[in-house]
């Protein structure tokens, strides 16, 4: 029987876990999200989701995967049979994401070498929809884009060369070097920002409270979403990562260190993000509501706003910023892209490296899809289904059935008091058990209502929208249901019997 | 700032970034007792 890949050090978990949380979401979703729910009074909704959805999902991943040694399918399959196409289901999403995130990082590349001379010039929202994605309308595709395509394979090759070195020789190394340096550039940047003339003002926006928002059901809605999407909750990421740790790790006090350390980066996003803005405001007098904006366009047309406003080494801040760009969606995409090598190298009982090729391979193939003229409009739409009918609604069949239909957190939380520093409690059973799939399933209802009496999403075509957004969302789906069809080798679902195995064969090895 | 954006500054910063402190502290405290 073939030993299970381990991490080397706890630490190398810990950095590798913050690093799968810590990704482009905190640095353009985050600080936006907060503006427009409250400011100030936002971190009251934020931190009571941390507290009572984020951190306890992250315990409950932790555990299944700690637990049942495998990854997501076959954790999810080992907690009840029924439950393996949910793993399937979170791993097809991964593999989804994984095609477009690529190309973001591609993006972030090219602008970190754009940034020392500017190129982007006074129009930079021009520069990037038209002279760097020469973008077309939407529902074409058009030509291949050079300069996303070139960076987008340095990017694939990077991630699959790193993927092929193993979990300690490639994912926990890449990381160790990764995290520390995202955290220094960042740091950076922030010391910069907050130092500039105007940052102040920015920085009293972000943190200024609006308690009145704080009745609103919707700004609740917007903080559970912020914590659930920001975690890599639902993704199968958690579950993959900690079926790594060593039989004795610590679970409990490692999901709250994970959960802390992503939040702790969110909040120096917002600080830097919104000092920036200040500066911004000040130097070309426009008013506050007109410049903050999130996700793609404040980090590809704002911030190049930003640098060239900039007094001294602009081009510095510039490639600092796009680095840690890059940086945050590499250690993102690694672990996205180990949900499917896992999952397909224990279902199909084949090699980490054919399973990194293949798996790996299809992905790299499908995303030079988002290196075309039609890139970015395709990624919106898949970007928006895949999450809003895939993440959170896969994160909500996972804690419905693992809670309510499996009942099976009484077991999980014996399990995880059994090698934690932290011990479980009922608050532990509550959260899971209630508060989150109530949660969960009235922002499902919310997009849904949305989503039917709204415009068609960004105003796209619908026939598109139904191509590569309801089609790609619930396929993932349906996929998974198929995968599932197929019998696992050595009856590796047989969690009992493998466990006894695995004990004896520990046994042997201690005589 | 204003002194409530200062007020959410800190309680948001105490709150965040002290509970990495404190879990990062607490871990290693754990582990020297163990040893």
């Amino acid at each position: 029987m073939q030993n299970r890949s381990q991490w080397g050090t706890r630490l190398g978990f810990l950095l590798a876990a913050m690093g799968s949380a810590i990704g482009l979401g905190n640095i353009w979703r985050f600080p936006a999200t907060a503006y427009e729910n409250g400011g100030g009074a936002f971190f009251v909704p934020y931190l009571f989701a941390l507290l009572t959805a984020g951190i306890p999902l992250l315990i409950m991943e932790y555990t299944i995967g700690h637990k049942y040694r495998g990854s997501a399918p076959k954790s999810l399959g080992r907690v009840s049979k029924g439950f393996e196409w949910i793993g399937w289901w979170q791993v097809l999403i991964s593999f989804v994401i994984s095609t477009y995130y690529g190309a973001i990082i591609a993006w972030a590349i090219m602008y970190s070498y754009y940034s020392f001379g500017q190129v982007w010039g006074d129009d930079t929202t021009g520069f990037f929809t038209g002279d760097f994605l020469q973008m077309t309308d939407a529902g074409a595709f058009g030509g291949l884009v050079p300069t996303i395509l070139i960076p987008l394979i340095i990017v694939w090759v990077l991630v699959l060369g790193i993927l092929l070195a193993g979990v300690k020789k490639g994912i926990e190394l890449a990381n160790k070097i990764f995290i520390p340096l995202l955290a220094v550039l960042f740091l950076i940047i922030v010391i910069r920002a907050v130092t500039l003339p105007g940052a102040a003002e920015g920085l009293n926006e972000f943190f200024q409270p609006n308690w009145s928002e704080i009745m609103n059901g919707s700004v609740w809605v917007a903080a559970y979403g912020q914590i659930f999407f920001s975690l890599s909750i639902g993704f199968a990421i958690m579950i993959t990562y900690s079926s790594y740790l060593s039989k004795k790790s610590d679970i409990t006090n490692n999901a709250f260190i994970t959960g802390f350390g992503n939040s702790s980066f969110e909040l120096l996003a917002g600080i830097g993000v919104f000092g920036a803005l200040g500066f911004m405001a000040q130097s070309t007098g426009q008013e506050f509501t007109e410049i903050v904006q999130g996700g793609v366009m404040l980090a590809f047309s704002v911030f190049p706003q930003i640098i060239n406003e900039m007094p001294v080494m602009s081009g510095l801040f510039g490639f600092l910023f796009f680095a840690s760009l890059t940086l945050a969606g590499l250690s993102s995409l690694i672990s996205i892209s180990e949900t499917y090598v896992a999952g397909v190298q224990e279902k199909f009982n084949v090699s980490r490296t054919a399973s990194v090729l293949i798996g790996g391979g299809i992905a790299a193939v499908i995303s030079i899809a988002y290196a075309s003229q039609g890139g970015l409009v395709l990624l919106d739409t898949v970007d928006y289904f895949i999450n809003n009918y895939g993440v959170a609604l896969a994160g909500l069949f996972e804690v419905v059935a693992v809670a309510w239909f499996a009942r099976g957190l009484k077991d999980l939380q014996n399990h995880a008091n059994s090698v934690s520093d932290i011990q479980l409690g009922g608050w532990w059973r509550f959260c899971l058990g209630f508060i989150t799939p109530i949660v969960l399933g009235y922002m499902m209802l919310q997009n849904i209502r949305n989503e039917v009496t709204g415009e068609p999403y960004e105003g796209y075509p619908i026939e598109f929208l139904f191509n590569f957004g309801w089609i790609v969302a619930l396929g993932a789906m349906m996929l998974g249901a198929v995968i599932t069809i197929k019998r696992w080798p050595n009856r590796d679902l047989d969690y009992k019997r493998h466990s006894s195995v695995e004990t004896s064969e520990d046994k042997e090895v201690a005589q | 700032m204003t002194g409530s954006a200062i007020a959410m500054f800190v309680i948001g910063g105490v709150i965040i970034w002290g509970g990495l402190l404190g879990s990062v502290f607490y871990a290693r405290k754990v582990a020297k007792t163990k040893k």
